[in-house]
């Protein structure tokens, strides 16, 4: 139980691939314009981590050292074509609006770095949680994000979740008193947010560590 | 690399790459004829939005020609024109015109025209202009597009067919210049394809309704 809370704190909080590794910065960056885009976004991004966490791990001892890159990438670009295709298939007007970014999910740099740092040397069980908690983590992000950037920038929250979730989901949608400023929604605002959001996490973590007693930990590793 | 283990180099690579081929065309096999559908709904779906609300109700049949006129249509290549007939005979047709001149890339535009040469309704179905400001012409972000409806050459006369800082009749957008005009220059365009056109490409409807093979519908 502890294991497995560890690793969900892992991939939320202590490792969380975008606010702490940084990966997966474009389709981050990029989508985060609304909720609903984040959430579709979040979500694909999380199957496909799971996914592949789970299949690398499944041959990790078949695996040669000397081909497990393409390997992973191989591995990763099939999962992935399958989800734009499925999504395509049954999300179609979500697709038409994420366009391009579901096919770049290939290129995060967060499925690739679990596969070689966690999938290829733990059992199966333990590698598809870390890739599912990590999932939850990215996808955490993107939902905040978009709702950020909403908010700012459109002056709404969750407008367009009927493009999910059906019919129902019209009603969810909260006009907030004010309209919109624009930059939230163009790319700056994506780098304001998300810099907002690191601010906030490493002011978070030095303030625990201030109370433990200790000296601040470094924030953060810088990644691609 | 000693022989044994670039044989199971090779083996573990090939074995890979198959069930990769296999979970890809599955998934394409499965999602094809849903993501085809998807596609025809949509187009259908938006040439009944740039038609007279009045033709909702009736049994169109929409047949499919082609027009190709780089100057006037935005492409060397043809374009969609979905003629619609009701009982045998041409009430209106919809353009996939393209609008060359748009800000990032050419504007994607559906174009309804009644057979007395109005405006039915414009639509911009694919376009890359900037959010918040070209992207207004999309009909979920503002009603700017809803402008050309039962518009006509002859109404605004010819030359008034522009973008008010142009001096012409029709609204711009702040903080875009290029999208308005382009879409404008567009819609005047195919207006003007069409009422030099119009028998020809009904007849070409005739025709190909007559040979039984109807658009996608």
């Amino acid at each position: 139980m502890s294991e497995l809370k560890s690793l969900l704190v892992q991939g939320l909080w202590r490792d969380n691939p975008a606010l702490v590794q940084l990966l997966g910065l474009c389709p981050l960056l990029a989508v985060t314009t609304t909720v609903v885009n984040g959430l579709t976004l979040g979500v694909a991004t999380a199957v496909v981590l799971l996914a592949t966490n789970t299949l690398v791990s499944l041959m990790r001892r078949s695996l040669v050292p000397a081909v497990r890159i393409p390997l992973f990438v191989l591995i990763i670009a099939s999962l992935v074509t399958s989800v734009d295709l499925l999504t395509n298939a049954l999300l179609f007007e979500l697709h038409e609006i994420l366009g391009i970014f579901i096919p770049l999910i290939i290129t995060n740099c967060a499925i690739l770095a679990q596969a070689e740092t966690v999938a290829s040397r733990q059992p199966v069980g333990r590698a598809a949680f870390a890739g599912f908690s990590a999932g939850l983590g990215f996808c955490g992000v993107l939902v905040v994000l978009g709702a950020l950037r909403e908010v700012f920038g459109a002056g709404t929250l969750f407008a367009g979740m009927s493009l999910l979730f059906g019919d129902i989901a019209a009603a969810w949608r909260i006009d907030l008193p004010f309209d919109g400023m624009l930059a939230a929604v163009l790319p700056p605002g994506a780098f304001f947010g998300l810099a907002v959001l690191l601010a906030l996490r490493n002011w978070a973590r030095e303030r625990r560590a201030a109370a433990r007693g200790g000296a601040a930990l470094p924030v953060g590793d810088a990644g691609a | 690399m000693t022989e044994g283990s670039l044989w199971r180099t090779l083996s573990l690579v090939g074995l890979i790459a198959v069930a990769a081929a296999a979970l890809v065309t599955a998934s394409y096999e499965w999602s094809k004829d849903r993501i085809a559908a998807n596609e025809r709904a949509r187009l259908l779906q938006s040439i009944y939005d740039v038609l007279d609300p009045a033709l909702a109700d009736e049994e169109l049949q929409p047949v499919l020609v082609s027009a190709t006129d780089e100057a006037l249509l935005g492409s060397e290549d043809p374009i969609d024109v979905f003629i619609a007939i009701d009982d045998g005979r041409p009430v209106a047709a919809v353009f996939a015109t393209i609008a060359p001149d748009g800000y990032n890339a050419p504007i994607r535009l559906l174009v309804g025209i009644s057979v007395e040469e109005r405006i039915t309704g414009v639509r911009a179905v694919r376009h890359r202009e900037t959010p918040g400001l070209g992207d207004l012409i999309d009909v979920m972000k503002s009603d700017w597009i809803r402008q050309f409806d039962g518009r006509s050459l002859h109404d605004p006369e010819a030359a008034l067919w522009a973008v008010d800082k142009d001096e012409g009749a029709f609204d711009s957008l702040t903080g875009a210049t290029v999208t308005p005009r382009a879409v404008v220059k567009a819609v005047k365009n195919t207006l003007l394809y069409f009422s030099a056109h119009k028998q020809e490409l009904f007849e070409a409807a005739a025709r190909a309704a007559a040979e039984g093979d109807g658009a996608g519908a």
